[in-house]
């Protein structure tokens, strides 16, 4: 088992060294910098923010440079904001996003979860059909237009909650988010689920221990929901990816400081140093992430051999 | 043993009319699809979503780029003919959510092409040679499939300007990944299936078992999965167009509306509820329309 895990963790830095490097060329083959300004630098002063960089060197120094900074931690410092390095920026940010993710990750599983194993159960009665069109419902409304409508709602017309910011992670100021993000994903790991429960449900071992007489909460916790799970958890690498990249819309709207945020500002504000080390970090996020659930996968079935 | 000439005759019609009329797999699958009335209204509807998006801005009293200085901001009027009102600049909202349909359908369906065609290709040259060039295609994928997508799209988009084409390629060169996995593992699967040994035993050549046999049946998940796929194409542009980063002024797109509407909704629903309604009843169809044509194509299920 140790062996399989340390695998597949090693496999992960080559793709990880392929993604930088490809980040990093097309960063700097980009047209325009970020320093152009509308009148145009004097030729000096361009020199000089050139060196205070490193611009000034040939590519390939400044790609191992890069790589030398990257494996100590360092992202180098912001083209835009200066006096920052990408690092402040990135752990003042990480944590907000980190947090609504994380609230949405765990509620689309509990509730998604949950909804398909009722569903199931209850299959083609009026619970089955009215959490699935709720679910079908959820997945083809994009957050940026349930988002909105969310605020709309509870607060503008209702009040009762601020309709962005962060106020220090407030919990108030955290649901409409939430909710905004993870809707989508309720819906689709609750149809993953209901599909995968009927197939499990229908399976001759539930029948045997339907035969033995044992109780449907034990049918269903105990030898259901473990064959049950595997496509749920094999769809938890892209829901994963799928939250990150939602937080881009739903910083947008709600107002908050998050990676997703900053990412947008970056690429537009074209501080290359700042989106390079963004897509890297989600990059790295990624691939440990869709690591993890692989090793997941291994646990729950038991028909993988490592 | 020299048969009579009416007998021979009487063999050969008996044998012409053993000959059942054979159901194809696309006969089958239409008719089932025609049993299936979501997915049919789903398609009636999206048919018509498509008509007025091609044929309404050209009807239309007014142009989509114009402003009508008489009535800007004005709600819904029938009598004006400004049917779904006017945005704040004064321009006929009808006609703009016709035109970013056109756009937004164009960019889902187009994205969906690139991507079925790479995939496709990718997935069947994997399945098809197979040996250690299908090992190095498949780890090529799993690197790819580590990449944030949608922040390289963010990128190039950003760095190399706004340009639909760019949109078009970025979206489909990104979402073919899927397609050549599953395109791969069904030839896989079909490459050892009894009937192609038959048609090998039989004497038929590779050629013709790849033109009758295994194309016939990958095309079926083939249609199935880009239909599907164009939701998510429209999503993704949508999605960009919200950030500002699809398309751009005077021209439009329904995430480019959505984004103009969420600005203004509470002073003006309409804004935002009009481009949100086509677009949330288009993806409806489109996912309908994808699950009927799974259930009718999946030779498994008769």
């Amino acid at each position: 088992m140790l062996k399989f895990i340390l695998k597949r963790l090693l496999e992960a830095i080559p793709t990880l060294l392929v993604l930088i490097t490809v980040s990093f060329f097309m960063m700097r083959f980009a047209p325009g910098n970020p320093f152009s300004t509308e009148r145009g630098l004097p030729p000096e002063v361009m020199a000089n923010i050139q060196q205070k960089y490193g611009l000034d060197k040939p590519v390939y120094q400044q790609y191992l440079t890069y790589l030398g900074n990257l494996a100590q931690g360092d992202l180098g410092p912001s083209f835009k904001y200066k006096d920052f390095s990408v690092n402040d920026l990135v752990s003042k940010a990480l944590p907000v996003s980190a947090t609504i993710g994380s609230f949405a990750f765990l509620l689309a599983l509990g509730l998604g979860v949950s909804l398909g194993i009722m569903a199931a159960l209850r299959q083609n009665s009026w619970v089955d059909y009215g959490s699935m069109s709720l679910a079908m419902l959820g997945v083809v409304m994009p957050s940026f237009v349930l988002a909105p409508v969310l605020t709309l709602i509870f607060a503008i017309n209702l009040q009762w909650l601020p309709a962005g910011g962060w106020n220090g992670g407030h919990l108030q100021f955290m649901i409409l988010p939430v909710i905004g993000m993870t809707m989508y994903y309720i819906s689709s790991i609750a149809r993953i689920m209901r599909g995968s429960m009927i197939e499990t449900m229908n399976s001759n071992f539930i029948r045997t221990a339907r035969a033995k007489g044992l109780p449907l909460h034990h049918i269903i916790l105990r030898h259901a929901l473990r064959p049950a799970m595997l496509p749920v958890v094999s769809y938890l690498g892209p829901a994963f990816v799928g939250i990150i990249t939602g937080s881009v819309v739903i910083e947008t709207i709600f107002g908050l400081p998050g990676i997703g945020q900053l990412f947008v500002n970056g690429a537009l504000n074209r501080d290359y140093s700042m989106v390079l080390g963004l897509t890297i970090l989600v990059g790295a996020l990624t691939i440990t992430f869709n690591a993890v659930v692989d090793i997941l996968y291994a646990f729950i079935d038991p028909k993988i051999r490592y | 043993m020299v048969l009579s000439k009416p007998k021979q005759q009487a063999v050969s019609s008996f044998a012409s009319e053993l000959e059942i009329k054979g159901r194809s797999l696309w006969q089958d699958a239409a008719r089932r699809f025609f049993k299936n009335r979501a997915a049919l209204a789903s398609l009636i509807i999206l048919s018509c979503i498509t008509l007025l998006v091609i044929l309404g801005p050209l009807l239309s009293a007014y142009a989509f780029d114009e402003p009508d200085w008489a009535s800007m901001h004005s709600a819904p009027d029938f009598a004006a003919g400004h049917y779904f009102g006017t945005d704040s600049l004064g321009r006929d909202l009808f006609v703009r959510t016709l035109m970013g349909g056109r756009i937004s359908l164009m960019v889902g369906i187009l994205g969906a092409l690139v991507a079925v065609v790479i995939g496709t290709l990718y997935g069947a040259a994997a399945g098809f040679i197979g040996g250690r060039l299908d090992r190095v295609m498949m780890r090529t994928l799993e690197i790819l499939y580590a990449f944030p997508f949608m922040f390289f799209v963010i990128m190039l988009v950003t760095f190399f300007g706004r340009n639909l084409w760019l949109i078009f390629i970025a979206i489909g060169a990104v979402s073919w990944l899927d397609m050549a996995r599953i395109v791969r593992g069904q030839t896989l699967s079909l490459k050892s299936k009894e009937f192609i040994e038959a048609a090998h035993v039989c004497g038929v050549s590779q050629w013709k078992i790849i033109t009758r046999h295994i194309v016939p049946n990958v095309l079926g998940i083939v249609v199935v999965y880009s239909t599907l796929l164009v939701p998510g194409m429209i999503l993704f542009e949508s999605f960009l167009s919200f950030l500002g980063l699809g398309v751009q002024e005077p021209m439009t797109s329904w995430g480019a509306l959505l984004d103009e509407g969420s600005k203004s909704m509470e002073v003006a629903l309409w804004h935002l509820l009009f481009p949100a309604g086509f677009m949330v009843v288009t993806l409806f169809c489109f996912n309908f329309l994808g699950d009927g044509l799974r259930d009718a194509l999946d030779p498994k299920d008769r």
